[in-house]
């Protein structure tokens, strides 16, 4: 509880706390429709095999957690030091370094990357759990590559009904909405098969 | 020895933590002393603060490292108030 705490107070301190918010839907999603999308190549194949599509997608989905832990890292340590720079301009010139700020503007890109690097890892992982699970015997009632789109459309939709709930707004139509980009892009992708 | 019971301090603070954050923090760091916070002069990113502490021994010590460790920097001492100590005999 009381890493939590530091973790609030060091995000409240840097103004950082919709920061992290934002990375983990604008991410998640990213992850999401990418794994949709790689999940549904396969299956308008026909033929790919198990072991090609797991190895693809995870794949996929260290690059999208690498991705994202390495670009927030860089960018948010960037915006952090500029600004504990100017407060401690604004501060007549003393250092920060040692102070709560100082600690936060190392910690919170930390925090802000891990957000941002394991929302796509995760959401990846759990979407092609269902080919994990067609890989080790288990017998599903459909498609495992169906059960995995299946699994990223409620994904995309809970991303969705999350936002509903942060912003206020109706979640169920906020869920709706994101549903319907998913059958947008699962549309798109079986056309393929024409 | 003297003990330390009323002083009175210049500091200069961002907003964040604020007022009530600060002054608490600095209370529960201290233990047995009162603390009183007046917010002088604020600006885009920094605020200037009169900060009172009352207690039966103050350690003067613990007030700036506290006062420091919240980005705050103390720019003078404006009052004090000592007792003399009682000495063993």
């Amino acid at each position: 509880m009381k890493l939590l705490d530091q973790t609030r107070h060091f995000l409240s301190l840097t103004h950082s706390q919709g920061i992290a918010r934002r990375y983990f839907v604008v991410n998640g999603f990213d992850g999401a429709l990418a794994m949709l999308g790689l999940v549904m190549g396969f299956y308008v194949t026909g033929d790919a095999s198990l072991e090609v599509a797991i190895t693809a997608c995870m794949g996929g989905a260290i690059a999208l957690g690498v991705s994202g832990l390495s670009s927030a890292y860089i960018s948010e340590a960037a915006e952090r030091r500029r600004d504990l720079r100017s407060l401690e301009e604004a501060m007549a010139g003393e250092s920060l370094q040692n102070s709560s700020h100082g600690r936060a503007a190392r910690l919170v890109p930390v925090y802000v990357a891990s957000v941002n690097g394991l929302a796509p890892f995760v959401t990846a992982l759990l979407i092609i759990a269902p080919l994990w699970m067609a890989r080790w015997g288990v017998v599903l009632p459909f498609s495992p590559f169906l059960a995995a789109a299946g699994t990223a459309t409620f994904l995309l939709f809970f991303y969705g009904v999350y936002l509903g709930v942060v912003s206020g707004t109706f979640w169920l139509w906020s869920g709706v909405r994101t549903l319907f980009i998913a059958a947008a892009t699962a549309g798109l992708i079986l056309l393929l098969r024409f | 020895m003297a003990r330390l019971r009323y002083i009175v301090l210049d500091v200069l603070k961002p907003h964040q933590p604020g007022g009530v954050e600060f002054a608490g923090a600095l209370a529960d760091h201290l233990g047995d002393c009162s603390v009183r916070l007046e917010v002088e002069e604020r600006d885009e990113k920094t605020e200037s603060v009169t900060v009172e502490v009352a207690g039966p021994d103050i350690d003067f010590d613990a007030v700036t490292a506290r006062i420091n460790e919240m980005g705050g920097s103390v720019h003078s001492v404006d009052e004090v108030e000592v007792d003399p100590g009682v000495e063993e005999s």
